[in-house]
């Protein structure tokens, strides 16, 4: 019987080799036969790709992205890794080891690790989101002039509103969002010079019932349009039960209420993913802060819904063609801080580092700015 | 002022289902430190239910179903198997929320129907809701709030008015005299640690369902946690699981309430309230160091009936 067992088992091990040869010889013929992808990428969520908002939004990007090369990119995606270093470093090191020539990490708090990881695998190319990290070999970022859309959200708002409040549920008061909130109350009252912001802030990214509990508040004094810089549809939902209007960020969301959704500042990532992949491939990429704009179709306003009037559209239609020909600043002065003080003197426009030095609200706007 | 408090009601009603699951595990003498998972648990499979057959009351079972087996893995593992409390607990947290969010993957974004949506919409009572202040707060809700009442009630009774809770609580401060005494130690901590599992899954699609009747990631956020300070705040009882549950809602909403206001208190220190008033809490409880202000004495103490 022993013996037996001991035959077969050598059997078997032979066979198995056997296969393991065939398979080999198999796949050293098969480059030629079909096209295997030219370039991996894996990319880095700090959620769950489908998590209805920010992640979602870069994976829409990926996927668009890899749609518009038809298998000449191939992708692995790691979700929900946090922001530790060692999280970071393990699934970059994970795809590395499967073929990624090339990372994406799409949250702020990977800079570090993605830092670290550029030194260590110089033959790697590191892209990260919202950073402000980057060397002149492997790590560049990208990020977007998310004020554009945000003025001709402003604008939406601004013509739409009844009683001249404006609510906005915001996740935390940082540069960021005080640009977008900036950006926002300029636009309502480029329009309406009644118009008021009033800004809530929750604390967290993703706290659907916060943020709701959060646009409640708002809607109780007196706001009829919200909008909002947190990563749920919660306020929309509150604006619908109110019976208000409401502004999404970050992906088109109107299913989700769609007597209140007016529409969305969004993200459209694949501007950028095809435009790096395709230098990547040719060769010619260099490392870039990356700063995309409505002009170069990266960010954008999702189409107004029916709640809208025509003249509306038509007024936010006609700043939209200026923004988008890159003939229309958004921070150009005089313009004053929420406590009468000049931030913006008289002639002067914000470039990109003026904008990302903000730390104060413009007048209208009423709430913490740090 | 009316509009604060029934909407602190609102914000307070999971954390108040939550609680009593916690509580009357911890009256068998089990700590489960996966209530977070298992309300993620009840909160997608009540949509997910509640979706798939657009009946509301199916989607209650299958919020109640899931807490439940969430509930009864953990049992298996601390009860019959005597595995770690603590860890098996944060393990079910873990499992949870990855369970929520694959099996949320495909409905994300979606809102829940309208057929369940329209029996948790406001239910007036009729006289109760006419008394000032009170009325408006407490009894222009929902059904399902109105459930949480009952459900409070139910347990101060059980736990204190029959004898059923009274080897309950026996089994929780003293599982061995319990088991000399002629109970069935395991049997009872298994059925109430399924009960409380499927309490809080009913705390979590209270979140889903009612809260936010759109499918979201994470919808829980960390209440669940808050509902394990409440169990200790609340003294282990009932009555004052409902107040804490009341009040920490309250806390929970008080900051955007301010803000939009224009008073600008940091949301980070609302937000750590709860958690110091449980220090706190606990503290003034240790120091008066009545008996019946402290947690079960075997909370957390796996039985070997063989070690008696």
């Amino acid at each position: 019987m022993k013996k037996f067992l001991a035959l077969f088992l050598v059997l078997a091990l032979v066979m198995s080799s056997l296969a393991g040869c065939g398979g080999t010889k198999e796949s050293a013929e098969e480059p030629g036969k079909t096209d295997g992808p030219e370039l991996t990428v894996g990319f880095i969520y700090i959620g769950p790709a489908t998590d209805g908002g920010f992640s979602e939004a870069q994976d829409r990007g990926r996927q668009a992205m890899v749609d518009y090369f038809g298998g000449k990119v191939a992708t692995l995606v790691a979700e929900s890794v946090p922001e530790e270093k060692q999280s970071v470093k393990s699934a970059a090191i994970n795809m590395i080891d499967q073929g990624a020539t090339v990372i994406v990490g799409t949250s702020y708090g990977f800079m570090d690790a993605l830092e670290e990881l550029a030194g260590e695998y110089p033959d790697v190319k590191f892209i990260h989101f919202s950073g402000n990290k980057m060397n002149d070999t492997n790590f560049g970022n990208y990020f977007g002039a998310m004020e554009e859309p945000r003025y001709l959200a402003g604008m939406v708002a601004g013509l739409m509103t009844k009683s001249n409040k404006i609510g906005y549920v915001a996740a935390f008061e940082y540069t960021e969002l005080l640009i977008g909130i900036n950006a926002f109350t300029l636009g309502a009252r480029s329009v309406n010079p009644n118009a008021e912001v009033k800004v809530v802030y929750t604390n967290a990214w993703v706290d659907a019932a916060n943020e709701k509990a959060a646009a409640e508040a708002l809607l109780a004094q007196g706001c009829d349009v919200l909008e909002q810089h947190c990563d749920t549809t919660g306020p929309q939902i509150a604006a619908e039960a109110a019976g208000a209007y409401a502004i999404g960020y970050n992906l088109d969301s109107r299913d989700a209420a769609p007597k209140a959704f007016l529409t969305a500042p969004i993200w459209k990532h694949e501007a950028f993913f095809i435009k790096s992949f395709e230098e990547i491939m040719a060769g010619t990429w260099k490392p870039e802060s990356y700063y995309g704009t409505m002009k170069d179709g990266y960010v954008g306003l999702a189409d107004m819904s029916d709640l809208v009037p025509a003249d509306v559209q038509a007024k936010v239609k006609e700043v939209q063609t200026k923004i988008e020909a890159g003939e229309f600043p958004i921070f150009v002065g005089p313009i004053k801080d929420n406590k009468g003080n000049i931030v913006v003197p008289e002639g002067t426009t914000l470039d990109r580092a003026g904008i990302w030095s903000m730390n104060y609200l413009v007048e209208g706007a009423t709430g913490a700015s740090q | 002022m009316t509009a604060f408090l029934a909407a602190a009601i609102i914000a307070g009603t999971p954390l108040l289902f939550a609680t009593l699951g916690e509580l009357i595990t911890e009256k068998a003498g089990n700590l489960n430190l996966g209530v977070e998972g298992m309300m993620l648990m009840g909160a997608v499979m009540g949509f997910a239910v509640g979706l798939w057959t657009g009946n509301p009351f199916l989607a209650l079972l299958g919020a109640i179903g899931a807490g439940a087996l969430g509930a009864a893995v953990y049992a298996v593992l601390t009860v019959t198997l005597r595995a770690n409390q603590v860890v098996t607990g944060l393990t079910l947290t873990i499992f949870g929320s990855g369970f929520a969010s694959f099996v949320g993957k495909s409905f994300m974004g979606v809102p829940a129907p309208a057929s369940v949506k329209a029996i948790f919409s406001t239910m007036e009572i009729p006289l109760l809701s006419s008394i000032p202040v009170i009325g408006p707060t407490f009894f222009k809700q929902d059904i399902f709030i109105y459930f949480g009442y009952l459900i409070t009630i139910c347990a101060s009774l059980y736990l204190w008015k029959t004898r059923k809770g009274l080897n309950l609580k026996a089994v929780g401060e003293n599982a061995a005299a319990a088991d000399a005494s002629g109970i069935n130690v395991n049997l009872y901590k298994y059925v109430h640690i399924i009960l409380g599992g499927a309490l809080c899954g009913l705390g979590g699609a209270y979140m889903s369902l009612v809260t936010i009747p759109v499918w979201q990631e994470n919808v829980v956020a960390g209440r669940g946690w808050i509902a394990v300070a409440l169990v200790i705040f609340a003294s282990w009882k009932p009555s004052k699981a409902l107040i804490g549950a009341f009040l920490f809602g309250g806390l929970n909403i008080l900051g955007f309430r301010l803000q939009s206001m224009g008073i600008h208190v940091s949301q980070y220190l609302v937000d750590m309230i709860p958690y110091l008033a449980t220090i706190i809490i606990v503290i003034i409880s240790t120091r008066k160091s009545r008996k019946e202000d402290m947690g079960p004495g075997d909370l957390s103490v796996p039985y070997f009936r063989e070690d008696r």
